[in-house]
């Protein structure tokens, strides 16, 4: 019978099917950040059940406010610390070594086609980018992952979302993906797995993947997935080379996983991407989305580049080449945050960190802060933010703040404008 | 759990997200006392001074869309809210709020069958809602014998707990 890829997932991952339609699945990755996961570790203490399955498939990271702003927070982390060192977790990355999660745990390699990978946070979607199966989960059901390696999930449903024609100038795979939540809506794909498709998809970078689909879960979805072919590959290579003869076997390994021809689908979309403008949000959802020249104009007041969307080398990069040799307008703050220890490492390297520096950005250590409102980059009750993060919900950002969601591109260049522009406006410097 | 809930109803729109159930600036509590003091601060921020024990939450389509933090089922519930009513919902919230063992209850159509401050009467187990205000009767999706079990122990961790000591084990 034809299988999408996250049914044949979950036909090689099957531990029990305890009733029609809900599957116990067996978790090759189950990853830790310091907010949802030391909960967890609090009540298997408390039940005297302090046990991990596998300490080499928990990897784990301190993230979302990092350095820790204050004592409750220096607190979370330090739950997690002890935790780690108890059961002698090695793939842990502490402040000075860590990424924003969805960020470095790819950076290290840790995620193959074909795995199943829960961790406490919903934007855990990413990780279908490289044709897992990935879906963010509460503190309970990490709870039993950490303990089991397991997880239930019902029987996945997949939409189809075909990418066709030519990616115009300035338009990047931010702009893709809230083209997509705006047609599917912010509840379209509540269940499913969203499978990205089309010539668009087969020539984006893993990292524009990433963008792609960590905002699955921004329409409902549990995953999203792009099949794993030589994109992937050349990506992952570096960290499997090892496992397989040559690279023609390994790309034979991940097509095993693609959906098959005539697999059942809830929903076909077709966008034709070649007249697209450049994306912002305009509301409260995700999915109140309008082309750029219609937000044009809009003042803001702070900018901020970063986050497990867009705060990859790829995005510094594109920001950089509208921002070089460029300065912020007067009166906004534009904050730039590298994902992960890794990039800022890189980017420092190459001169991007120069670069923003010279503009006027605040550059940042890597942290989730800002784009849940918890540190890093809050804004004030009635303050506007240009934002690269992954929700604009009512608040996210600081209580009574506007965020309008958009790409690296849109970013920097109403850092230089002070009001929301269109980047096809503006000249790219080589960088 | 009993069998009718009867409650107040709070209504609330379409896509109330986690941000607005329970606000990412709260993330650093874990106590549920202190986190049932900022339940639904960002849809309306008089709930938690107006809310009593055993009181509903009604809301249009996609409730609890967004975050995966679990806070937002465990401000509810320690909040008090007896259940959830709602079109439908986020799926990382719904999963949380059954393991919680809260009530979250699928009814299309709820949400324009109830005003602020009606009164409503909910049989769990056969899905009936009566409006004991307005009189009217609506027919919610009936919970699986599991889930049904799991909100009967309150909670996934107590019936799992309830199986192992049956069995011997600890």
């Amino acid at each position: 019978m034809a299988m999408t890829l996250a049914e044949k997932i979950f036909k090689t991952h099957l531990k029990d099917e305890p009733f029609p339609g809900t599957k116990v699945l067996n978790i090759d990755v189950v990853l830790c950040h310091e907010i949802t996961t030391p909960i967890a570790i609090n009540d298997l203490v408390a039940r005297g059940k302090d046990r991990v399955f596998d300490t080499n498939r928990i990897k784990v990271v301190i993230d979302h406010v990092s350095p820790a702003k204050d004592s409750q927070t220096a607190l979370q982390g330090k739950i997690l610390r002890d935790w780690v060192r108890r059961h002698k977790i090695k793939d842990f990355f502490d402040i000075g070594q860590n990424g924003v999660c969805h960020s470095i745990f790819p950076e290290k390699g840790f995620i193959r086609p074909g795995n199943t990978v829960i961790m406490g946070d919903s934007h855990t979607c990413t990780h279908g980018a490289f044709g897992a199966f990935a879906a963010g989960v509460g503190t309970t059901d990490l709870e039993v992952g950490i303990l089991k390696g397991v997880c239930s999930f019902r029987d996945p449903e997949t939409i189809r979302v075909n990418l066709n024609g030519r990616l115009p100038e300035g338009v990047y795979s931010k702009d893709l993906i809230l083209k997509v939540i705006k047609t599917l809506t912010v509840k379209g794909a509540t269940d499913c797995v969203i499978e990205f498709h089309g010539d668009v998809v087969k020539g984006l970078s893993m990292e524009s993947r990433m963008t792609l689909c960590n905002m699955a879960v921004e329409a409902g979805g549990t995953s999203g997935v792009c099949m794993p072919d030589e994109v992937t590959l050349d990506y992952l290579w570096p960290f499997i080379s090892g496992d397989y003869k040559d690279k023609k076997a390994a790309l034979e390994e991940f097509k095993k996983w693609w959906s098959d021809e005539g697999c059942k689908y809830a929903k076909v979309v077709d966008i034709d991407v070649s007249d697209m403008e450049p994306q912002v949000t305009f509301g409260y959802k995700p999915d109140q989305v309008k082309n750029v020249t219609e937000m044009a104009g809009t003042l803001v007041d702070q900018i901020y580049i970063g986050s497990c969307t867009n705060g990859r080398m790829e995005d510094l990069k594109i920001a950089a080449s509208y921002v070089k040799g460029k300065k912020i307008a007067p009166l906004v703050r534009a904050i730039v945050s590298p994902a992960t220890t890794e990039i800022f490492r890189q980017a420092e390297a190459n001169g991007i960190i120069k670069i923003f520096l010279d503009a006027g950005f605040c550059v940042t250590n890597p942290t989730c802060g800002a784009c849940l409102g918890m540190s890093n980059g809050v804004l004030a009750e009635g303050e506007v933010c240009a934002s690269t993060t992954n929700r604009n919900f009512n608040g996210r950002m600081g209580k009574g703040g506007m965020v309008h969601l958009m790409s690296p591109a849109v970013a920097a260049v109403t850092a230089i404008e002070g009001k929301i522009a269109d980047p096809r406006k503006f000249r790219k410097e080589a960088i | 759990m009993e069998k009718i809930i009867k409650g107040k109803a709070f209504v609330f729109d379409a896509n109330i997200d986690t941000d607005q159930i329970y606000p990412g600036r709260f993330l650093d509590l874990t106590d549920p006392e202190d986190v049932a003091k900022h339940a639904m601060e960002g849809a309306d921020p008089n709930f938690v001074r107006t809310v009593k024990k055993g009181d509903l939450i009604v809301a249009s389509t996609n409730f609890g869309c967004g975050s995966s933090r679990e806070h937002a089922a465990v401000t509810l519930k320690a909040a008090g809210i007896g259940a959830i009513l709602a079109d439908s919902f986020g799926r990382i919230f719904y999963r949380n709020a059954i393991n919680l063992g809260i009530p979250a209850i699928v009814c299309p159509d709820i949400r324009s069958s109830v005003s602020k401050g009606d009164l409503l009467s909910v049989n769990v187990a056969s899905g009936e809602i009566i409006n004991e205000t307005t009189g009217a009767i609506l027919k919610a999706q009936p919970f699986s014998p599991y889930v049904m079990s799991i909100l009967d122990n309150g909670g996934i961790k107590s019936l799992v707990k309830g199986q192992l000591q049956e069995q011997g084990l600890k």
